[in-house]
């Protein structure tokens, strides 16, 4: 066994890259959540966006075409969810499994010609004299933008749900929609809305994937981060920070578990594996002991009576 | 009357299968105080919200100030001065009080300066309240009192009000009368729903009553008595439900001690309860709502157990007992909420019969349900109770309010109980079947029956019952007869103005 073969700051680094998608993903659906909408396609937005943002990328050959473009396709995915509970007023349940199934078998088919390819690489910001600096730079100031933009996402959800109107009607939508409706908000409109932002950052969650963290393209890629996501905003209390905090555990517990794996810690690989659900569970659950309950009208549909 | 400031012309609203507002006209003047009367299902809700903005009509034309008015959504409405206190409270339980008064207006100021607002305009009506408590931890009166701040604070024209004092004691009531009388003061009219007949004549300059749609007549509520307003409202003469012979026999149900914790977070605890209720005797059990009315209903049915000596049936102790075996007892109950927890909405009037008919009425053998009997059971309910339905077959659901509280009651009574106890009985029922409940529950005690009657509806208390306690925070008040008490005394009972003032100005 030999720990020092660890390295504390690229360790740090490539937490957070591990962190991004799962971020990305969280601070949308938390969004939607917030909303009262329970969408849960996450998982088939991000390979979604994955297969979209790596296949205009290597087609453009750039990756900010690619970031775009996952974006749109993931919104355009949700569109298909925003059709079934907000004007069929299908289940939110049920439509949101059928999501995740469609986005999987979609992303495979679309994705047939692009296995073994290689995407453009992302630049990654470089500062002169700051990203130079040794510890901060690397861990602060030489990452790739998406990985900033991921940050900047979670303080500005932050700020517009806590001081700006907009936020307020957004969360007094998913809180009481009868109520919104009475006094002449427009909840289907501000759920429509909040539904495509959640699909948008979960298709940018999946590009951040299939362009930076595995700069390549396999079926079903995205292995299961959709839901930790999914759970990871109930067990952030809806809360942004929160949820950043989250995923930078998990992310932080995943590499440290791989370089443990790596540096051949005594320990079974199946202990270590479970290791990164086992801590965020834990310390969420421990955080979310404030009472912070969820949105009221969280999955009940919305039918203005008249 | 002074100038017209809103006047109403021919609306016509009509929605599959019924017409619920017909060439229906009025005017309002400033600064008036009118009431809108009628039973449930004449088209008050509908037509209010047509004022607001929230339903358009299929014909007819409103003016206000000399001005078309059509209001395609609820922000013109107050854009033009009009604002509404809701029926069901439209309020964000999560929010704090300033959010929700936020989301009510078209430009709030930035949330200190609303603050400070509401602490001024609250204390000036004589309304206190603390702009930051979460909503969700208000009492019923608080919460209305967020409402009205809300709408207070547009400075309006025209304030709607949709049956506000069903959740208030007497005193709130009265302080409730002199901010809106003020406001009227001050020219703003007001338009009132209630059919709390008393109120109106207390409070209003003019009435209108509507009855299936349709403007049957008007009146000035001062000039009226509260019968006439009745019978214009219901279209007939009306029958006051009358006490059959009142010999009370031996004590029947003897509640010693009782004290059981809410199984809801916001529910209340029972603390100390103490009562005995004798055979043909109605105990009327009043307060405001959440008080631990449903826990008291439940301690009762044997939804909560308790200690086994805390209730007596015929001094035999069953508080550790569940309800069926205390439904083969002969104790019975009736819960408030009808759809969901005295009725199983979706399942059919036969099969609701057989749930808390199954045990005094045999309708079960060896694990297999009898049908038939159970069929003939409904049936019968139907027939005493004058339920209007197609059939048995039918689903809870499809009944009317009045219809289905009329089968709820009626399957309890005609169970043959020894002690029945109902909560609200005669809640968002029309007057009709409001008198046919209550004579029923009068009939079943002078058959010798003991009836425990939980309600908010003081009228209704005053009039079937023998004796009367109020429940405040979960405590139970002294037990008086009802013939010495005045309204005075009802409220302190009932734990007095919550800290309410006149108003100031």
């Amino acid at each position: 066994m030999d720990l020092s073969s660890i390295n504390p700051v690229l360790l740090v680094a490539s937490l957070m890259v591990a962190a991004t998608p799962i971020l990305l993903a969280a601070i949308g659906e938390l969004v939607v959540e917030k909303a009262g909408v329970l969408n849960l396609g996450v998982e088939g937005m991000m390979i979604t966006g994955a297969i979209c943002g790596f296949a205009l990328a290597v087609e453009t050959g750039s990756p900010l075409v690619g970031f775009v473009s996952a974006a749109i396709g993931g919104a355009l995915l949700s569109l298909l969810f925003v059709i079934l509970t907000q004007y069929a007023l299908a289940n939110q349940v049920a439509s949101g499994l059928a999501l995740t199934l469609f986005g999987l078998g979609f992303s495979a088919l679309l994705g047939q010609d692009y296995v073994g390819l290689k995407p453009p690489a992302t630049p990654r910001l470089d500062i002169p004299v700051l990203s130079d600096l040794p510890v901060v730079g690397p861990i602060l100031f030489s990452h790739d933008p998406v990985l900033y933009l991921g940050i900047a996402l979670t303080a500005a959800v932050w700020a517009v749900l806590k001081f700006t109107r907009v936020g307020l009607v957004l969360r007094a939508v998913g809180e009481n929609h009868d109520a919104a409706h009475a006094l002449g908000y427009k909840v289907v409109r501000i759920r429509v809305l909040a539904i495509m932002f959640g699909g948008a950052c979960a298709g940018l969650g999946g590009a951040y994937i299939s362009l930076i963290r595995v700069p390549q393209w396999t079926e079903g890629m995205t292995a299961g981060v959709g839901w930790i996501a999914l759970a990871l905003v109930v067990f952030a209390s809806w809360k942004p920070w929160r949820a950043l905090l989250g995923a930078y555990l998990f992310g932080g517990v995943t590499v440290m578990q791989l370089n443990l794996q790596a540096a051949g810690v005594a320990i079974p690989v199946e202990y270590l594996a479970m290791s990164p659900y086992l801590i965020t569970i834990v310390v969420l659950v421990i955080l979310s002991a404030d009472k912070s309950s969820a949105p009221a009208s969280l999955g009940r549909i919305f039918h203005a009576s008249n | 009357m002074t100038q017209t400031l809103l006047s109403i012309n021919g609306l016509t609203k009509a929605y599959p299968g019924v017409v619920a507002n017909d060439d229906v006209s009025f005017d309002i003047g400033v600064g008036e105080v009118h009431a809108l009367l009628g039973e449930n299902g004449a088209g008050k809700s509908t037509l209010v919200k047509m004022i607001y903005g929230l339903v358009k009509p299929d014909a007819g034309t409103m003016t206000l100030r000399s001005q078309p008015f059509a209001p395609p959504e609820p922000r013109s409405a107050r854009a033009d001065g009009i604002a509404m206190v809701f029926q069901h409270f439209s309020l964000f339980e999560a929010l704090n009080v300033a959010e929700n008064v936020a989301l009510g207006m078209e430009n709030p100021p930035p949330m200190r300066d609303l603050a400070r607002r509401i602490r001024e305009v609250s204390e000036t009506y004589g309304l206190p309240l603390d702009p930051y408590r979460v909503v969700g931890d208000l009492s019923a009166g608080e919460r209305q009192r967020v409402e009205i701040i809300r709408c207070l604070l547009q400075d309006p024209k025209l304030l709607i009000m949709d049956e506000p004092t069903s959740v208030l004691t007497p005193q709130e009531v009265e302080i409730l009368f002199e901010t809106l009388r003020k406001l009227s003061a001050e020219g703003t009219a007001i338009l009132y729903i209630s059919h709390k007949l008393e109120e109106i004549r207390a409070l209003c300059d003019a009435a209108t009553i509507l009855r299936l749609g349709k403007v049957v007549g008007s009146c000035i509520p001062r000039d009226t008595t509260a019968r006439d307003m009745a019978e214009m409202m219901v279209g007939s003469s009306l029958k006051t439900p009358e006490p059959s012979n009142r010999t009370l026999g031996d004590v029947a149900l003897d509640i010693t001690g009782l004290s059981v914790a809410s199984p809801s977070e916001f529910g209340t605890s029972l603390k100390n309860i103490h009562l005995t209720l004798q055979q043909g005797e109605v105990l009327g059990i009043g307060g405001v709502a959440g008080n631990g009315q449903d826990e008291l209903l439940a301690a009762l049915s044997g939804e909560i157990r308790s200690a086994p000596d805390a209730i007596k049936l015929n001094g035999a102790p069953i508080g550790h007992l569940g309800p069926n075996p205390r439904r083969a007892l002969g104790l019975l109950a009736a819960p408030e909420e009808r759809l969901g927890h005295a009725a199983a909405p979706d399942m059919s009037l036969t099969e609701n019969a057989l749930l808390t008919g199954s045990v005094r009425k045999g309708l079960a053998s060896n694990g297999f349900l009898k049908w038939g009997a159970t069929q003939e059971f409904a049936e019968a309910i139907i027939k005493a109770f004058d339920v209007r339905t197609p059939g048995p077959a039918n689903a809870a659901r499809s009944l009317s309010g009045g219809n289905l509280q009329k089968f709820v009651i009626g399957r309890e009574v005609l169970q043959d109980p020894k002690v029945l106890v109902v909560n609200q009985p005669t809640w968002g029922v029309d007057a009709a079947a409001a008198a046919a409940i209550r004579q029923a529950i009068l009939d079943l005690a002078g058959g010798g029956a003991a009836v425990l009657v939980i309600s908010q509806d003081l009228d209704e208390l005053m009039e079937i019952s023998g004796r009367f306690a109020a429940l405040n925070e979960g405590r139970l008040s002294d037990i008086r007869p009802t013939d010495t008490l005045t309204v005075e005394e009802i409220g302190l009972m009932m734990g007095g103005a919550h800290g309410m003032e006149v108003a100031h100005v």
